[in-house]
């Protein structure tokens, strides 16, 4: 069914938009591409913007996806700081931001998500920052800094990695956490108190249970946290990393359908075959946990974005994946594989001691999802037992002395 | 700028000028060239740039940290001159550089 002359309209050009367009002419697609992102710049990767950039160690070049001729010699349509505002399904048009409207054979929605804002008093006091695109990263890089005071609300991977950086650069950095462990909602116990004990190392602080009730300033700009204990945490900038939304309101809007995100098949197409979502916004099924879920990670844009242009050009789509994530903090490398559900049994391999180890999340004996510190082998043949579905024996898993290929042989 | 040669598995070579500071992985990625995945961006984190490097630049390339090692270990077809591309700097030295990419990067 594919049509190489198809119009392609992309909505979002953030990874999994860029990344389509790319694929799509990559895979030989001939017809029209057009790319409609909301921010000024091109495509880019975020995952630096809270390490090696906000360090000074990456620059604007090499955040890019790919050059900004990309574009025009590949014959792609980038239209940036655009945004749509509404898809008429009948007409297979999209309005857009700027009074126009652009014409459709496929559209593909990688809006993406938003960072959650606190309903709380003074959220919008100046200083008080996300970190999402590279204009919140260079606002954030302008204000961090020796002897700066950088309060962060929320202590999930995004907190961690903004705190590690903060250090990096020489702010004092204290980080507020509403649950009473860091990384409650995505890590187990072994984790959370690990990485807590890395970061005290680094000097950073820590009020667990502590929910912020509002933002203080003086002169329009912060200058502190209150917490529901009263107390004021004093600060000269806030990161709030507390989540993202799914950008899916345009897709609710036309009547496709939603759950929280786009729901989409195994190719990434939604409830209109000539719309596909992919990326942050996607509700996607994942067949080795039986269940549809919404991810938020590089590896999720870029499989959706193969199994978008794969269909769109009438590829096979691509083989089974496991979802999976990184981490750098300091001199710590996490990897994660698969998701810890339908867990009744955590085992750690290694010690956490030496900073150097592994947490398998099991069901039964079936691998649902690793994290690994430092363990390369241990995330490489975790993911591939996660894939593969084949039991492992605990006791051999739970010993380190051997090797992570004889454990899965 | 140096000039690299990346050659698909199919055989098809891809000729561009890289500019020194940046990583093998992105002259292939910032190019359009395909066979080199790069998921992770470059973090040496999920061996998806794993190319062949010609024996002829194996000394320039230099030697891969203990990290990439223990990356390239697990990934499939490695041989004695299997890099990952992301930790491969560009300089001047590489001007002529060829390398060749497995069949598949998963």
């Amino acid at each position: 069914m594919s049509d190489p002359a198809a119009h392609v309209v992309i909505l979002g050009a953030g990874h999994a938009g860029g990344t389509a367009a790319a694929l799509l002419r990559q895979y030989g697609h001939a017809g029209p591409i057009t790319l409609i992102g909301e921010e000024p710049i091109a495509p880019y990767q975020r995952p630096p913007l809270s390490k090696a950039w906000l360090k000074g160690e990456a620059d604007a070049d090499s955040l890019a996806l790919k050059p900004l001729e990309f574009y025009a010699e590949h014959d792609i349509d980038f239209r940036p700081a655009t945004t749509a505002v509404a898809i008429n399904r009948g007409a297979r048009t999209v309005a857009l931001s700027d009074g126009g409207a652009v014409s459709y054979d496929v559209l593909i929605l990688a809006t993406g998500a938003r960072p959650i804002a606190l309903p709380i008093p003074g959220a919008d006091l100046k200083g008080v920052m996300f970190l999402r695109t590279a204009a919140d990263a260079e606002r954030l890089k302008a204000t961090v800094g020796p002897g700066k005071r950088l309060a962060v609300v929320g202590g999930g991977y995004i907190g961690l990695e903004v705190a590690a950086s903060g250090r990096a650069l020489g702010a004092e950095v204290v980080v507020l956490e509403r649950e009473a462990r860091l990384l409650a909602r995505v890590a187990c116990e072994t984790l959370s108190d690990f990485f807590k004990a890395q970061h005290e190392a680094h000097g950073v602080t820590f009020e667990l249970s502590a929910t912020a009730t509002g933002f203080e300033g003086e002169g329009g700009r912060v200058t502190g946290v209150r917490l529901a204990d009263g107390r004021l945490i004093a600060c000269d900038a806030v990161v709030v990393g507390v989540g993202a939304h799914p950008n899916d309101e345009i897709a609710r809007d036309c009547g496709l359908e939603t759950a929280r995100g786009v729901t989409v098949d195994l190719e990434a197409r939604t409830s209109d075959p000539a719309i596909f979502a992919i990326g942050d916004v996607a509700h996607r099924p994942m067949p080795i946990y039986d269940r549809m879920f919404r991810m938020e990670s590089v590896p999720n844009a870029l499989e959706g974005a193969k199994q978008a242009a794969s269909a769109i050009v009438g590829r096979p789509a691509p083989a089974g994946e496991v979802p999976w994530q990184w981490s750098d903090q300091y001199d710590l490398k996490l990897q994660i594989a698969g998701y810890a559900f339908d867990v009744d049994e955590i085992l750690v391999r290694g010690d956490p001691a030496s900073a150097r180890f592994a947490v398998f999340h099991l069901k039964g004996d079936l691998v649902q999802s690793v994290e690994a510190i430092n363990s390369p082998p241990e995330f490489m043949m975790g993911k591939q037992l996660i894939l593969t579905r084949r039991p492992v024996s605990k006791a051999r898993l739970a010993d380190p002395s051997i090797s992570m290929k004889e454990v899965a042989a | 700028m140096a000039k690299i040669t990346y050659i698909e598995h199919d055989g098809t070579e891809h000729v561009v000028d890289v500019k020194p500071g940046l990583s093998v992985m992105e002259g292939a990625v910032k190019n359009n060239i395909p066979g080199i995945d790069a998921d992770c961006g470059g973090a040496c984190a999920c061996a998806t740039c794993h190319v062949y490097v010609d024996e002829a630049w194996r000394d320039k390339t230099g030697a891969s940290s203990a990290m990439e090692e223990s990356m390239l270990d697990f990934a499939e077809n490695v041989e004695p001159n299997s890099r990952l591309s992301c930790q491969i700097k560009v300089t001047d030295a590489l001007d002529g550089l060829v390398v060749r990419m497995p069949e598949s990067q998963h």
